[in-house]
């Protein structure tokens, strides 16, 4: 940015005992110029318009109306799916938490030092997460089956990503004085990561797959709509009925469920930390 | 030497019942997990179905690349840009008032708690469930998917939001008073410089989900490259579905590249 500078000359102040300190121009006209260009640009793409949103806005509130009073007889068929919501979202963070640690390690530039093995496995890491979870879901849904199977391993896929990338970066920024002490004393590099460098990550590896872990239960109800089991079936099912009291029910739970592990895994959070 | 080291180790806490009953629970919840796993009827060709898909990406189809009409992969690319940038902002904009009314140590916690609970309660519904109710507002198209996104992405803006709020050193505001600020030079000088790296911080970071989940919104026709992907899964087109995702994945990771970019210089200040 120093083009930028060399055409708005910095303001230059001369202090009392004769030095001249320089500000330079705020960058704020800038970025807010890209910002308004960027705002026309997507305002014209997307065809947003105001006027549509304050006429017809009320139309939003006729689900949610239609949703009120929630169907409580539909109450005792939900249960199913929801263990199937939990149980997918417990055992596929548990998978992709574990598997995230080897790659996790090799990716750490302060453990392995070789330079390609790190950039690999950055990269790897970096294209499975972009690959959208429900594209991950709707393929695995081609492997295994329509079922809970497929929806588990799209869990997993995500959070091996996402805890990857976490804890790489925790275990950069860990304190290598301990790891390099046990190296010293001739201990093998692989007694001394566990020795001296995972007990410092631990804590805050179990906080992120827990974070991870409240996240995959919102996200596994979505699943259900490309066939991966759990809420989101019977929810695409209720939609497609147009049963809104039923979908309102799920709904209720869901927000109840979510609240609770949220909940438990705040007070564990806490508790490691 | 040896007899302090021996004692030390001795008075060590002992940790081994706790751990060992976080191991037996832990074993347990997945235990009873395990039983959602049913491979069920397997359709056979799982394993074709994914090679299919990787020799799609490596062969996309180019007349789907290349072309710059509406359906081609740069104008939906383009588009699904624009709902994400913009349902972005649209989202931030409602999310800072609503957080400055949830964070605790600026209301009474009575009304902060209610603000709480109304920012889990949009986050519960999930976005399929949003695209369907802007439907009705705005037809199918772009614009639903825009006013989708923004409403999923208060919840977890507005959740960063009041963590940074509450975290606001207010030693500043009582020292600037000090000085004889008024309201306005409190907000201007005290509040603002402090908050605008976290804020922007954040939102960048939606962007960068809001760009990966765009493709939920294809699911009920809400505009952005969703819904041609997933046309093209369905209906075994796998060529398309490399171009698509070729497509996707380089602009997601362009993306990230920028925004971690701009995330490090905000936090180094």
């Amino acid at each position: 940015m120093s083009l930028y500078d060399r055409i708005f000359k910095p303001h230059v102040y001369t202090l009392a005992d004769g030095t001249a300190v320089e500000e330079k121009r705020s960058r704020a006209p800038l970025i807010l110029l890209v910002l308004i260009a960027l705002t026309v640009l997507s305002v014209r793409i997307t065809g947003f318009d105001l006027a549509v949103l304050v006429k017809k806005g009320s139309k939003f509130f006729d689900i949610l109306k239609a949703m009120f009073p929630p169907n409580t007889a539909y109450l005792g068929k939900i249960w199913q799916p929801l263990w199937d919501t939990i149980k997918m979202s417990i055992l596929g963070s548990f998978i992709g938490a574990v598997l995230a640690v080897p790659f996790a390690v090799a990716a750490a530039s302060n453990i392995v030092t070789n330079r390609v093995v790190v950039f690999l496995v950055r990269l790897f890491l970096s294209l499975v997460r972009t690959l959208p979870t429900l594209v991950c879901a709707l393929i695995a849904t081609y492997i295994f089956g329509l079922g809970t199977m497929a929806g588990t391993c799209a869990i997993a896929v995500f959070t091996f990503a996402y805890v990857g990338k976490q804890l790489f970066e925790i275990i950069e920024t860990v304190d290598m004085g301990p790891y390099e002490a046990m190296e010293a004393l001739g201990a093998t590099r692989l007694r001394a990561f566990t020795a001296a460098v995972f007990p410092q990550v631990l804590p805050t590896y179990l906080s992120v797959s827990l974070f991870c872990l409240e996240g995959n239960v919102r996200y596994a109800s979505i699943l259900g709509y490309v066939g991966a089991g759990g809420l989101g079936l019977i929810m695409n099912e209720k939609i497609g009925w147009r049963e809104y009291d039923s979908l309102g029910m799920i709904l209720i739970v869901l927000f109840v469920t979510v609240m609770v592990i949220e909940g438990i895994s705040h007070a564990l959070r806490k508790r490691l930390t | 030497m040896n007899e302090r080291i021996k004692k030390a180790y001795a008075s060590a806490p002992k940790t081994w019942v706790w751990q060992l009953l976080a191991a037996f629970i832990v074993a347990c919840l997945l235990a009873w997990s395990g039983t959602a796993v049913r491979v069920s009827s397997s359709t056979g060709n799982g394993l074709e179905v994914a090679g299919n898909i990787l020799s799609g990406i490596f062969h996309p189809s180019a007349k789907l690349l290349l072309t710059l009409g509406t359906d081609g992969v740069p104008y939906l690319l383009l588009e699904t840009f624009c709902i994400a940038f913009l349902g972005t902002i649209v989202g931030a904009v409602i999310s800072l008032p609503l957080s400055f009314l949830s964070a605790s140590n600026l209301v009474p916690r009575g009304v902060a708690l209610v603000g709480r609970v109304l920012i889990a309660a949009i986050r519960t519904i999930p976005a399929f469930a949003y695209g369907l109710m802007f439907i009705r507002v705005t037809g199918p198209g772009p614009f639903a998917g825009l006013l989708t996104m923004s409403l999923c992405s208060i919840g977890m803006v507005s959740k960063m939001f009041i963590e940074s709020i509450e975290d606001l050193d207010k030693r500043i505001l009582e020292s600037l008073d000090a000085a004889g600020c008024t309201t306005f030079q409190k907000i201007r000088y005290g509040i603002l410089p402090q908050l605008t790296a976290d804020f922007t911080s954040t939102i960048i970071y939606r962007f960068d989900m809001n760009l990966r989940d765009a493709t939920v919104l294809g699911l009920v026709g809400a505009g952005g490259i969703g819904a041609p992907l997933i046309f093209a899964m369905s209906s075994y087109r796998w060529n398309e579905v490399g171009a698509i995702l070729l497509g996707l994945i380089v602009l997601v990771l362009i993306i990230e590249w920028i925004s971690a970019k701009i995330r490090v210089k905000l936090a180094r200040g």
